[in-house]
């Protein structure tokens, strides 16, 4: 048979590879479910499924638009567009926005299946595994009646069945374990080994912009299973931080994943944060957000800000990250884009709360409007393994890009 | 046994009305051709782990699949395979001819005449 072996060396590859980096990448904390192989495969083509969306396809939605959307809706109409509504539904219209949006929808349900299918099959084992780290541990604090807010309750955020806050049985930590898995698909791997490129992001930025802030005590509202959090607390090791989310499954994976991951100063509070009375006023130098805004809603939103001015110390720093607001210089096509989520994959108040002006807001909630800040902040990844959303200029994969824009103060 | 049975929770539908971009019979059509391309995609990086480690342990290299021609009689047997295969996907397709050149009563209508006294 060795005659058969050619003795050519092997060929180069025609292009040079640019798409996500395998599966295995994915950091291995000590919550982290078993794998197989085969659905290790599966989040790899659901990760090259999306990039392949948002690289390939969704382009053709702006030449689309350009090249009949639009010249139609003005021939129809004798005028442009006067708002991003009336683009979506312009685009709705469109076979190519209607093929690319079909996709993305069935590439999230496909993903959310693959995931939910690995943590349910183990399901026993997993809530074990979470049962042992955080029983009798006194950084893990449940409130069982905890009304769930309206935001919450109303409708599965990202598609997610279960949402934040739906437990299977008890003590079950499948669906955080769910969400977590797949974020590496979601993003096509943009998001780095724990799916912490945006807080490593925040951590960088503090220290950055406030380098002489030694945070005592740190909030984060809306903290979810705390992959965020990690990196601000392992930046600010001496500090205590407490991470609230108002999903008792969240809070109960998220202390489990960081005691395995060596993180021991973060408590896990379940709790209501346009309410957070339980906690003493002027009590934090940092509080924080990441990516939780466009998950509230409007009446509640007044009532965040205040609490986090109620809550921070003189001279403390608050400050949320969100993908950028619809300013006017935004055009109407790319907010129609940015609105997807909102409508078409459960993220409602996105829309919403991308039009507020949030410098307002925060001026009503008491902070001084000369002590506003703006910038923005990529994820900071391993730059060896992940793909750089700071340097992808490739992909805009509207209101999906790793890479946020900080709206904050200090008070 | 767990109480969570993963066969009937994986696929469970997230809360809030789910949107149709295209023909709702063409979309569904669509979701599931998309998990069939997920599959054939998990089928084929399994096959290239094997063969990968088949290289490895020095059972085979790649260059010998690439170059592998059947004999006679496995080409045959791989072609019968194939047709084989081919007509269980086009099964539909097979009895739409059938029916071009017959004029059958259907189920309903023998039940009606079979019940009639």
């Amino acid at each position: 048979m060795s005659s058969l072996v050619s003795d050519k060396p092997k060929a180069e590859p025609s292009r040079a590879y640019d798409g996500p980096p395998d599966y295995r990448v994915v950091g291995q904390h000590g919550m982290y479910p078993q794998l197989s192989h085969d659905e290790i495969s599966r989040f790899n083509f659901l990760a090259h499924m999306n990039r392949h969306l948002s690289t390939q396809i969704m382009p053709g939605v702006k030449e689309a638009f350009d090249a009949r959307v639009e010249p139609k809706f003005v021939a129809a109409n004798g005028r442009g567009f006067k708002d991003r509504h009336e683009v979506r539904k312009a685009l709705l219209k469109d076979s190519l926005f209607q093929w690319w949006s079909a996709l993305r929808r069935a590439t999230m349900e496909t993903r959310q299946q693959a995931g939910r299918w690995v943590t349910l099959r183990q399901a026993d084992q997993l809530n074990a595994k979470a049962k042992a780290l955080t029983e009798h541990d006194q950084r893990l604090k449940l409130n069982p009646d905890l009304p769930l807010p309206r935001y919450v309750e109303a409708i599965d955020h990202h598609c997610m069945p279960g949402s934040y806050h739906t437990e299977l049985t008890d003590g079950d930590v499948t669906g955080p374990c769910n969400y977590d898995i797949g974020i590496f698909a979601t993003t096509g791997g943009m998001l780095g080994r724990y799916n912490d490129g945006g807080g490593q992001a925040i951590a960088a930025w503090v220290k950055e912009t406030l380098p002489d802030l030694k945070p005592k005590r740190i909030l984060d509202i809306g903290a979810g299973l705390g992959h965020n959090v990690l990196p601000i607390a392992q930046a600010f090791p001496d500090a205590e931080v407490v991470a609230i989310d108002v999903g008792a499954p969240m809070l109960r994976y998220g202390l489990a994943r960081a005691k395995t991951m060596g993180v021991d100063n973060i408590s896990f509070v379940q709790g209501d944060v346009s309410d957070l009375s339980d906690l003493a006023d002027e009590s934090f130098d940092m509080i924080h957000s990441c990516m939780f805004l466009h998950e509230t809603s409007y009446a509640s939103m007044p009532k965040i800000f205040a609490e986090t001015h109620r809550l921070l110390k003189p001279g403390g720093i608050v400050f949320h990250v969100e993908q950028p607001q619809y300013t006017p210089e935004m055009p109407f096509f790319e907010q129609a884009m940015r609105d997807w989520d909102a409508f078409y994959n459960n993220e409602p108040f996105w829309t919403k709360m991308h039009e507020v002006d949030l410098d307002s807001w925060m001026v009503s909630a008491g902070f001084a409007r000369d002590k506003l800040m703006h910038s923005g902040v990529a994820a900071v990844v391993d730059p060896d393994v992940f793909p750089q959303a700071a340097k992808d200029t490739k992909q805009e994969d509207y209101g999906r890009k790793a890479a946020w824009h900080v709206v904050g103060a200090v008070k | 046994m767990s109480k969570i049975d993963p066969l009937a929770l994986a696929g469970a539908k997230s809360k809030g009305k789910r949107p149709y971009f295209l023909e709702t019979d063409i979309e569904r059509l669509t979701n599931i051709v998309l998990v069939l391309a997920q599959e054939l995609a998990v089928v084929r990086e399994r096959t290239d782990t094997l063969e990968r480690l088949l290289e490895q342990s020095g059972v085979l290299t790649r260059q010998e699949i690439e170059t592998f021609t059947p004999t006679k009689q496995q080409a045959d047997e791989r072609g019968a395979w194939t047709q084989e295969y081919l007509a269980r996907v086009f099964r539909v397709l097979q009895q739409e001819r059938e029916a071009l050149h017959t004029q059958e009563a259907s189920s309903e209508e023998v039940a009606d005449e079979l019940a009639k006294v």
